[in-house]
C-alpha cells in the first residue's frame, strides 16, 4: 500500500507538471498574449506597455518565463525600471513555494485573494454537498428497496428531472418564486434573500446565515442528491442480487438487518469513491451558483477573472483546481482499497 | 453453405427465422416508455427549430413598441427587451444548441473512438502513452477550462471560427469531453481482441484497420451508441452554461443559453424570459436522458428482462 501511494504521488507530480506546461503554454499562446487583459484593465500607450512588458519579465523567451513563473526570478537579474537593461534581483518566489504573483486588476498578491475566497466556497459547498448526500441516501435505499414500487417510480423520475435541470436556469427560477413573487407575511420584504452570504448592515446572527443559504444550496444541491441517489440505488439493486445477502436470509435474518449490515454497507462503499472523486468538481458547480447568488467564493473570483483576463489569478485557480483533482483521485482509490478488501493495489 | 441455410429456415418455417439485432433493440426500445416520450419530445424540438423561419417574425428585428410583452397569442413566449418575438429566437436558438451538440458528439466520438481503438488494440507503449494523456484530461477542471479556452478565443480572428462561432464553441467543448469514450472503447477493443474471430481475420491476412473497423468496432457500436446518446445532453448543457456565463455563443445570435443569460436584466419583473428558454432546455436533456436509458437497456443482452414481462 505504501509503495502504491509512492508511485502515485510520484506520478501525481509528473501530471501536475505537465498540466502546469499546459496551462501556462495556454494563457500565452492566447491572442493578445497575458497582456490582454492588463491593457483591458487599463489604456495604457504603446510605450508604456513595451516598460510593462520588460517590468513583468514578458520580454523573455516562454521557457525562461515558465521558469519564472514555476520557481521565481529571486535568483536571477531583472529589469525593474523597464529600460531595457537587467539591473536588480527579482522579487518573485514562484508557484513552488506559493508565489502566484500579483492579481492584475486589484494588484493585490492571487494567494490572498484566494484565502479570503476559499473558505467561502468550502462553506457553501460543504453545505450543498451535504444536503445532497443527506437526501440521496435514504432516496437511493429505498428506492431499490422496494424497486419497481410507487415510491420508486416517484423517486426515480424526480432523479431523472433532477438531473436535467441546468443549475443555472433553477437558480433563476427559484429566485423568481423565492425573491420576487413570495414576501414575508409580516414585514413584506422578499421570503428569502437572492444574494451575498449574510445581509450587509445586520449584526451576525445564524437565521440570516441560514436564509442566505437556502436558495443556493438548492439550486447547487439538486443536481448531486440526483445523481448520487440513482447511483446508490444501481449500487444497491447489484449487491441486492450478491450470493451472501441470500445466504444472509437463509440464516435467518430479519429483512432489516440483511438490507442494513449487509446490503446497505456495501453498496456505499462504490458511492464514497464517487464522492472522492466528484470532490473537485465543486469548484465548476461554484461558478454559476456563485455568479447567480453574488456569493464571494472561488467560482464567482473566477468567473471575474476570466472576463476581464486577469491571468495571474486564472492560472492560479486552475493549478488548484487541478491539484485538488488529483490529490481526490489518488484519496478515491485509497479509500476504495481500503473499504473493499477484495481489491490490492500494490499488484 | 448459404443454400443450406436457407433450406432449413424454409424447412423450420417463421418459427426459425432469427430476429436482427436491430429489430430485437428496437423491439425493446418501444417498451420503454420513458425513452419513447423522450424520443417524441426531442423530434417535436427538432422539427419546431427547423421549422423557425415560419413563426412570422424575425429573429434580429428589434420592435421597441413591443418590449416585454407578455406571452400572448401573437408572441405566445412574449417578446424581449428589445421587442423581438422570444419563441422565434429559442426556436433558432434551438438550431444553434442542437448542431453544437451534434458537433461535440461527432468530434467526441472520432477522437475517442480512435484513441480508445488504437490503445486497445495496439496495447503496449501506445496505450500506456494514450492513456497517461487520457488520464491528464480527466485531471482538468473541464468547466473552468471551458471558460479560459473560450475567453481566450473569443479573440481569434480565423473565419469560421471567429467571435465564438458554432464551430469554436463545439470545438472547446469536444477537446475536453472525448475521454469517456476513448476509457468505454478501449475496454470494449481489451476484450473482443482476444476473441477467436480476431484471430481468425488476422491469420486471413486482414489489416490493423480493417479488424479495427470491420470486426471489432461493430460489436462494440452498443455502449458507443449509448454514450453518444447522453453525450448529447451534456454537450447542450455546457454550450448553455458558457453561454449563460457569457462565454459560449455571443448575441445577437441567440443560443438557448444565451437567451437566458439576456434574461437576467428583466427577469425579476418579466420570468417568462428566464422560464422558457430553461424549460426547453431541461426538456431536450431530459428527453435525451431517456433516450440513452432506453437504449442501454434495449442493447443490454444481459438485462433480466422478466419484471416488463419479455421472456
Amino acid at each position: 500500500m505504501g509503495l502504491y501511494i509512492a508511485r502515485r504521488l510520484l506520478q501525481a507530480a509528473a501530471l501536475v507538471f505537465v498540466l502546469s506546461i499546459l496551462i501556462f503554454g495556454l494563457v500565452n499562446l492566447a491572442p493578445g498574449g497575458p497582456l490582454a487583459g492588463y491593457g483591458q484593465a487599463r489604456h495604457i500607450s504603446p510605450e508604456k506597455a513595451q516598460i510593462l512588458k520588460r517590468q513583468l519579465g514578458l520580454d523573455q523567451p516562454l521557457p525562461t518565463q515558465y521558469l519564472v513563473w514555476l520557481a521565481g526570478n529571486d535568483w536571477m537579474k531583472v529589469d525593474l525600471d523597464g529600460d531595457g537593461v537587467l539591473e536588480s534581483t527579482g522579487s518573485r518566489r514562484g508557484i513552488l513555494r506559493g508565489d502566484f504573483g500579483f492579481s492584475f486588476t486589484t494588484r493585490q498578491p492571487v494567494l490572498s485573494e484566494i484565502g479570503q475566497r476559499l473558505p467561502n466556497t468550502l462553506y457553501l459547498m460543504s453545505i450543498t454537498l451535504l444536503v445532497a448526500v443527506c437526501i440521496a441516501i435514504p432516496a437511493g435505499i429505498i428506492s431499490a428497496v422496494k424497486q419497481y414500487s410507487l415510491v420508486d417510480i416517484v423517486i426515480t423520475t424526480f432523479s431523472f428531472a433532477g438531473q436535467a435541470i441546468p443549475e443555472f436556469w433553477l437558480g433563476l427560477v427559484l429566485i423568481i418564486i423565492f425573491y420576487a413573487w413570495l414576501k414575508n407575511p409580516f414585514t413584506g420584504d422578499p421570503l428569502l434573500p437572492a444574494g451575498g452570504i449574510a445581509s450587509l448592515d445586520a449584526p451576525f446572527s445564524v437565521g440570516d446565515r441560514i436564509a442566505h443559504l437556502i436558495l443556493p444550496v438548492v439550486t447547487g444541491a439538486m443536481g448531486w442528491t440526483a445523481w448520487y441517489s440513482r447511483f446508490l440505488r444501481s449500487s444497491m439493486l447489484d449487491v441486492i442480487k450478491q450470493d451472501y445477502l441470500r445466504t444472509a436470509r437463509a440464516k435467518g435474518l430479519g429483512e432489516r438487518m440483511v438490507m442494513f449490515k449487509h446490503a446497505f454497507r456495501n453498496a456505499l462503499i462504490p458511492l464514497v469513491t464517487l464522492f472522492a472523486l466528484d470532490l473537485p468538481y465543486i469548484f465548476g458547480g461554484a461558478v454559476f451558483v456563485e455568479m447567480l447568488f453574488s456569493w464571494p467564493g472561488m467560482g464567482r473570483l473566477y468567473y471575474q477573472a476570466a472576463l476581464q483576463r486577469d491571468y495571474p489569478v486564472l492560472m492560479a485557480v486552475l493549478m488548484i483546481g487541478a491539484a485538488f483533482m488529483i490529490v481526490s483521485n489518488l484519496l478515491a482509490d485509497i479509500l476504495y482499497a481500503s473499504l473493499d478488501p477484495r481489491i490490492r493495489l500494490d499488484r | 453453405m448459404d443454400s443450406e441455410l436457407q433450406e432449413i429456415t424454409r424447412l423450420g418455417g417463421a418459427d426459425f427465422r432469427q430476429e436482427t439485432p436491430a429489430r430485437r433493440i428496437w423491439r425493446r426500445f418501444r417498451r420503454h416508455p420513458g425513452a419513447v416520450g423522450g424520443a417524441i419530445v426531442l423530434t417535436l424540438i427538432i422539427l419546431a427549430s427547423l421549422l423557425a423561419p415560419f413563426t412570422g417574425y424575425d429573429p434580429d428585428e428589434s420592435n421597441l413598441a413591443e418590449r416585454l410583452n407578455p406571452p400572448s397569442l401573437s408572441h405566445p413566449m412574449g417578446t424581449d427587451g428589445l421587442g423581438r418575438d422570444l419563441l422565434t429566437r429559442l426556436l433558432y436558438g434551438g438550431r444553434i444548441s442542437l448542431s453544437v451538440g451534434l458537433l461535440v458528439v461527432s468530434i467526441t466520438l472520432s477522437v475517442g473512438v480512435s484513441v480508445g481503438a488504437a490503445a486497445g488494440y495496439f496495447g503496449g507503449w501506445v496505450d500506456a502513452l494514450l492513456m497517461r494523456i487520457t488520464d491528464a484530461a480527466l485531471t482538468l477542471p473541464s468547466l473552468l477550462i471551458l471558460i479560459l479556452l473560450s475567453a481566450v478565443l473569443r479573440e481569434i480572428d480565423i473565419p469560421l471560427f471567429a467571435n465564438s462561432s458554432v464551430l469554436t464553441i463545439a470545438l472547446v467543448i469536444g477537446l475536453f469531453s472525448w475521454m469517456t469514450f476513448a476509457r468505454l472503447v478501449r475496454a470494449a477493443f481489451l476484450t473482443l481482441r482476444e476473441l477467436d474471430y480476431v484471430t481468425a481475420a488476422h491469420s486471413l491476412g486482414a489489416s490493423p484497420l480493417r479488424i479495427i473497423f470491420t470486426h471489432i468496432l461493430p460489436n462494440a457500436i452498443g455502449p458507443i451508441i449509448v454514450e453518444a446518446t447522453l453525450e448529447l445532453g451534456y454537450a447542450i448543457i455546457e454550450e448553455s452554461g458558457l453561454s449563460f456565463l457569457g462565454f459560449g455563443i455571443q448575441p445577437p445570435t441567440s443560443s438557448w443559453g444565451n437567451l437566458l443569460s439576456n434574461a437576467q436584466e428583466h427577469f425579476l419583473t418579466h420570468p417568462w424570459l428566464a422560464v422558457f428558454p430553461g424549460l426547453l432546455i431541461f426538456c431536450t436533456i431530459i428527453s435525451v436522458n431517456y433516450i440513452g436509458d432506453g437504449l442501454r437497456d434495449a442493447f443490454d443482452p444481459y438485462k433480466v428482462l422478466d419484471q416488463v414481462g419479455e421472456r
